[in-house]
C-alpha cells in the first residue's frame, strides 16, 4: 500500500496509543458504572415528578442528562470506542446552552407570576 | 267594387308570376342559389357591425366616467344612422343576383385534410345577399329611430342608467348585425347569443324591481332552451354536410339531393326550428315575450319590431333550402305558427294592459310569419316581418308615449279620449295608423303582407294548408277586434284618465308632474299629462310615414308603376327564393265562386272590418255593453271558463310552473337536503369529527400539570422498556 492511502485509511482503535494499553471493560466495574447511571436517572426522574419548584425541576433534568452521559462513557469504555465520549462532549455543550435558555425562561416566568411553582402554569388544562 | 278589386288583384297576381323561378311540378329541390364570390374590397361593409360596437364602447366609457348628459344617446343614434347609411349604400352598389362573401377577420380555421369534413372554417365574414340587406335595412333603420326616441324617453335616467341603457341597445344591434350578416352558422350563433344577452340586460334594466329581474331571467332561460336546439342543429349540419358556411352549405345541400341523409339529417330542421321558436316566441317557448314588457318601452319596441324576434324568421328564411327538403318540418312550422297566431290573439283579446296586448299581438303576428314560411312563401313571411317591424315599433312607441305622459298608466280601462288631450293628438293619430296596419285594414301594408301569407296557405301548390288559412282568417278578425279595442278605449271617447302610480318611479318621468302626487285616483285634478316633445313626436311621425310607405312595394305594383314588388324580387334573389314557387297554373284556384286571390282579399277585408266594427260597438259605441257581455259570460256556468281562461292567458304560465318549475324546485330541495345531510353532514363533517372524537378520548391525560406530562412520558418509556425486556426474556436472551 502506498503511504498516502495508509494515511487516509482510518486507524484501528486498538492502534491508538492510549487505548491500545487497555482491555475492553466488562463485568463488575461496568455494572457499577451502569447502576450509578441508572440511580442518577431515577433520582432525577423522581425529583422532577415530585418537586414543584421550577429551578429544582430543572436541576433534576440536568441530573438525568448526566446519568445518560455516564452511561455513554461506560458503554464507550466497554467497546473501546471514543464515540461515547464524543457524544458526551456534545451533551455537555447542549446542556450548557439549554441551561442558559431554561434559566432565562424561568426568570421570565417568575416575573409574570411572582412564583416558581410550576402549577401556576397549567393553562393548557381546559 | 268587386270588379275593381279583381282587376287590382290580377295585376298583383301577374306580378307574382312574372319573376317565377322556372320550376316545374314535382318535388321541390334546392337549386339556383348562385355561388358566392369573395369580395375583400367590400370590407367597409364591416362598419355596419363596427359602428354600433364602437358606440357600445363609447357608452361603456360614458358609464365609467359618469357622464351626466345625453352624450351616450347622441353617440348611439349617430352610429346607428351611419350604419344604416352604410347598409343603404351597400344595397345600392351590390348586384342583387350575386351573393358576396366579405371576409373581415380570421376566426376559426382548422384543417386536417381536404374538402368537407376535413376542415372547419368559421370566420368573421359577411354573406351579403338580398335577404341580408333587406333585414339589415330595417334593423339599422328602426334601431336608429328607436334610439332617437329613447333619448327623450329615458331622460329621467340621465346620469344614472342612461349610459347603461344605450350600451345595451348598442350591443343589441351589434349582435343582431352579426347574426344577420354572418356567412356561417357559428357567427350566427354568436350573434344569436349576443341578442339573448342584450335582451337580458335590457329587460332587467330596472334591476331593483323584482318583476323586471324575473322577466329578464325568464327571457334568458326560455331562450336557452331554444338555443340548445339551434346548437344541436348546427352540430348536425356539420356532421351531415361537413361545413357551416352558407355558401358551401348550399352547395352541399344541393349535392345531397332529396331525400337528404339519414334520420339525423331529418332532425336538423326540427332543431333549428326549436331555436327559432325560442327566439321568435312561438308556441312552446312564447311566454317570455309578454313578460319582456318589464323593460323600458323602447326596448320592447326594439325586441318586438326589429332586432330579437325577427331572428327566428331570418334563421328559417336563411336555411330555407334545407327546410324545403323536409316537407314535414315545413308543415310543423306552419302549424306551430298558425296555432300560435290564434292562441296569442285570443289571449290579447282579454288583456287590459296596452303593452301586454301589443306583446301578444307580436306573438300572433310572428305566428303569421312562421305560417308563411311553413306554406312556402318566404317572401310573404319576410314582407310581413318588414311591415310588422314598422307598425309594431310605431304601436309600442305610442304606448310608451302614453305611459311616459300618464305616469306609467297602461290600463285601457283607465284611459280614454286621448286624442282630445292637449299634446296627445299626434300620438293618437299615429297609433291609429299602427292599429289600422296591424288589423290589416284593406289596402294597408299589413293587409298585403298578411294576405300574401294567407293566400299561400290556401293555394300554394306544394305546401298549402287550407285549414290553417281559415284559421289565419279567423285570427285576422280577432286581431282587428283587439287592436281597435285598444284604440277605441284609449284614444276615442270622452276624455277621462287616471294617472299611473309611477309618478316618481323608474319608468315614468319624475319631473314633469310635480303636483301630481296629490291627485291619485282623481280624473284631471291637478295632474297634467306630460306631452311628448320633439324626439318622440318626430320619431312617431317618421314611423307612421314608414309604416305607410312599407306598403309602397305593393302600391307601386297596383298602380302600374313597377312590374314587380321589390320586396318579392329581393327575396327572389336570395336563398329564401326557393320558397317562392309559382302558382304554376294559369287557371287560378277558385273559392266561394270567385277567383281565389280575389276571394282572399274580399274575405280578409270583410273579416278585418267585422272585427273593427265589433270593437267599435263594444268599446266606443256602448262601453257598458262590453262589461255586460263579460258579466253575462261569467254568469253562465258553461261559458265561464272562456273569459276566465283568456284573461289568465290560458293558464300556460301556470302549466309551465307545474310541469317544469315545480318539479325542479322539488328536485332542487331534495338534492339540497341530500347534500346538506349526507354529503356535508355525514361524509365531510363526519370525517372531520373523528379526530375531534379521538382527541376527546385522550383529553384527560392532558390536565395542564407539568408533572402529569412527565409522568405520562416516564410511564410510556417504562412500558416500552418492559416490553423490550419481556421480548428479551422470551426470546431466550439474545
Amino acid at each position: 500500500m502506498s503511504g498516502a492511502a495508509e494515511m487516509l485509511a482510518a486507524p484501528a482503535l486498538a492502534d491508538l496509543p492510549l487505548l491500545a494499553a487497555l482491555e475492553p471493560m466488562a463485568g463488575g466495574p461496568l455494572k457499577v458504572l451502569l447502576l450509578t447511571s441508572a440511580l442518577l436517572f431515577a433520582i432525577g426522574l423522581v425529583g422532577f415528578l415530585s418537586r414543584r419548584n421550577m429551578i429544582l425541576m430543572f436541576l433534576c433534568t440536568e441530573l438525568m442528562f448526566q446519568a445518560a452521559a455516564l452511561a455513554f462513557v461506560a458503554f464507550g469504555r466497554m467497546h473501546l470506542d471514543v464515540s461515547g465520549q464524543t457524544f458526551v462532549i456534545f451533551v455537555l455543550t447542549v446542556a450548557a446552552a439549554e441551561a442558559a435558555l431554561a434559566l432565562g425562561l424561568v426568570v421570565l416566568l417568575f416575573r409574570r407570576r411572582e412564583t416558581l411553582n410550576s402549577e401556576a402554569w397549567s393553562e393548557l388544562h381546559e | 267594387m268587386t270588379a275593381t278589386l279583381a282587376s287590382l288583384c290580377s295585376v298583383l297576381l301577374g306580378a307574382q308570376e312574372t319573376h317565377a323561378a322556372p320550376a316545374g311540378a314535382g318535388p321541390v329541390v334546392a337549386h339556383d342559389i348562385p355561388a358566392a364570390i369573395t369580395a375583400p374590397e367590400l370590407s367597409w361593409a364591416g362598419w355596419i357591425i363596427w359602428l354600433p360596437l364602437l358606440s357600445s364602447i363609447a357608452c361603456a366609457l360614458c358609464a365609467a366616467f359618469r357622464v351626466k348628459n345625453k352624450l351616450p344617446a347622441f353617440v348611439t343614434v349617430l352610429s346607428f344612422a351611419a350604419a344604416f347609411g352604410v347598409t343603404f349604400w351597400l344595397h345600392r352598389i351590390v348586384d342583387p343576383a350575386q351573393p358576396v362573401v366579405v371576409p373581415l377577420l380570421h376566426w376559426m380555421d382548422f384543417a386536417w385534410g381536404d374538402g368537407n369534413w376535413h376542415a372547419f372554417g368559421a370566420h368573421f365574414s359577411l354573406y351579403v345577399d338580398e335577404l341580408t340587406l333587406f333585414w339589415m335595412l330595417f334593423v339599422t333603420g328602426l334601431g336608429t329611430l328607436i334610439a332617437l326616441y329613447a333619448s327623450e324617453y329615458m331622460e329621467s335616467d340621465v346620469g344614472k342608467g342612461y349610459s347603461r341603457f344605450f350600451f345595451g341597445v348598442s350591443i343589441f344591434i351589434v349582435a343582431m348585425a352579426a347574426l344577420v350578416m354572418s356567412d356561417n352558422l357559428v357567427m350566427l350563433y354568436l350573434g344569436w347569443e349576443g341578442v339573448g344577452l342584450a335582451s337580458y340586460l335590457l329587460i332587467g334594466y330596472y334591476y331593483t324591481r323584482p318583476s323586471a329581474v324575473a322577466a329578464a331571467k325568464k327571457a334568458f332561460i326560455m331562450n336557452r332552451v331554444g338555443d340548445l336546439g339551434l346548437a344541436i342543429g348546427i352540430f348536425l349540419i356539420w356532421t351531415n354536410y361537413g361545413t357551416v358556411e352558407y355558401d358551401g352549405l348550399f352547395r352541399a345541400i344541393e349535392a345531397a339531393g332529396n331525400p337528404a341523409g339519414g334520420w339525423d339529417a331529418s332532425l336538423i330542421p326540427f332543431c333549428l326550428m326549436l331555436g327559432a321558436f325560442g327566439k321568435s316566441a312561438q308556441i312552446p317557448l312564447y311566454v317570455w315575450l309578454p313578460d319582456a314588457m318589464e323593460g323600458p318601452t323602447p326596448v320592447s319596441a326594439l325586441i318586438h319590431a326589429a332586432t330579437m324576434v325577427t331572428a327566428g324568421v331570418y334563421l328559417i328564411a336563411r336555411m330555407f333550402p334545407l327546410f324545403l327538403l323536409h316537407p314535414d318540418a315545413l308543415a310543423a312550422v306552419a302549424w306551430i305558427g298558425g296555432l300560435t297566431a290564434l292562441l296569442a290573439a285570443t289571449i290579447g283579446m282579454a288583456q287590459y294592459d296596452i303593452k301586454r296586448i301589443f306583446a301578444y299581438s307580436t306573438v300572433s303576428q310572428l305566428g303569421y310569419m312562421f305560417l308563411g314560411l311553413g306554406v312556402g312563401t318566404a317572401y310573404g313571411a319576410c314582407y310581413h316581418t318588414f311591415t310588422h317591424a314598422f307598425f309594431k315599433a310605431l304601436l309600442f312607441l305610442t304606448a310608451g308615449a302614453v305611459m311616459h305622459g300618464f305616469a306609467g298608466q297602461l290600463d285601457l280601462r283607465r284611459l280614454s279620449g286621448l286624442r282630445r288631450v292637449p299634446g296627445f293628438a299626434l300620438v293618437s293619430w299615429t297609433m291609429l295608423v299602427g292599429c289600422l296596419w296591424l288589423s290589416a285594414f284593406p289596402f294597408s301594408a299589413g293587409f298585403f303582407s298578411k294576405d300574401t301569407i294567407l293566400a299561400a296557405a290556401m293555394f300554394d301548390p306544394h305546401h298549402a294548408q287550407p285549414a290553417l288559412a281559415w284559421m289565419g282568417l279567423a285570427t285576422a278578425g280577432l286581431t282587428a277586434y283587439y287592436t281597435f279595442r285598444v284604440w277605441f278605449r284609449v284614444c276615442a271617447g270622452p276624455v277621462a284618465f287616471v294617472p299611473g302610480d309611477e309618478l316618481h318611479g323608474a319608468d315614468g318621468h319624475g319631473r314633469g308632474a310635480p303636483s301630481a302626487s296629490a291627485s291619485h285616483g282623481n280624473d284631471h285634478g291637478s295632474f297634467h299629462p306630460h306631452a311628448p316633445r320633439l324626439a318622440i313626436n318626430g320619431v312617431l311621425l317618421v314611423l307612421a310615414i314608414g309604416a305607410v310607405l312599407a306598403g309602397l312595394p305593393t302600391y307601386l305594383v297596383l298602380s302600374g308603376q313597377t312590374k314587380e314588388n321589390w320586396v318579392e324580387s329581393m327575396m327572389a334573389h336570395s336563398s329564401a327564393a326557393l320558397g317562392a314557387q309559382p302558382a304554376d297554373s294559369h287557371e287560378h284556384p277558385h273559392l266561394i265562386g270567385m277567383d281565389g286571390h280575389t276571394a282572399m282579399f274580399v274575405l280578409s277585408s270583410v273579416v278585418g272590418l267585422a272585427g273593427i266594427a265589433i270593437a267599435w260597438v263594444l268599446h266606443l259605441g256602448n262601453r257598458r255593453l262590453a262589461d255586460r257581455l263579460r258579466g253575462a259570460m261569467l254568469a253562465r256556468r258553461w261559458l265561464r271558463w272562456l273569459p276566465t281562461a283568456m284573461e289568465h292567458k290560458w293558464y300556460v304560465d301556470e302549466l309551465y310552473h307545474a310541469c317544469f318549475r315545480l318539479p325542479m324546485w322539488v328536485g332542487g330541495h331534495l338534492l339540497h337536503f341530500f347534500d346538506k345531510h349526507f354529503i356535508d353532514g355525514l361524509l365531510v363533517n363526519g370525517i372531520g369529527r373523528v379526530p375531534s372524537f379521538l382527541g376527546r378520548l385522550f383529553q384527560p391525560l392532558y390536565n395542564g400539570a407539568l408533572q402529569g406530562y412527565a409522568a405520562t412520558m416516564a410511564g410510556a418509556v417504562a412500558l416500552i422498556l418492559a416490553w423490550v425486556v419481556w421480548k428479551w426474556i422470551v426470546g431466550g436472551g439474545a
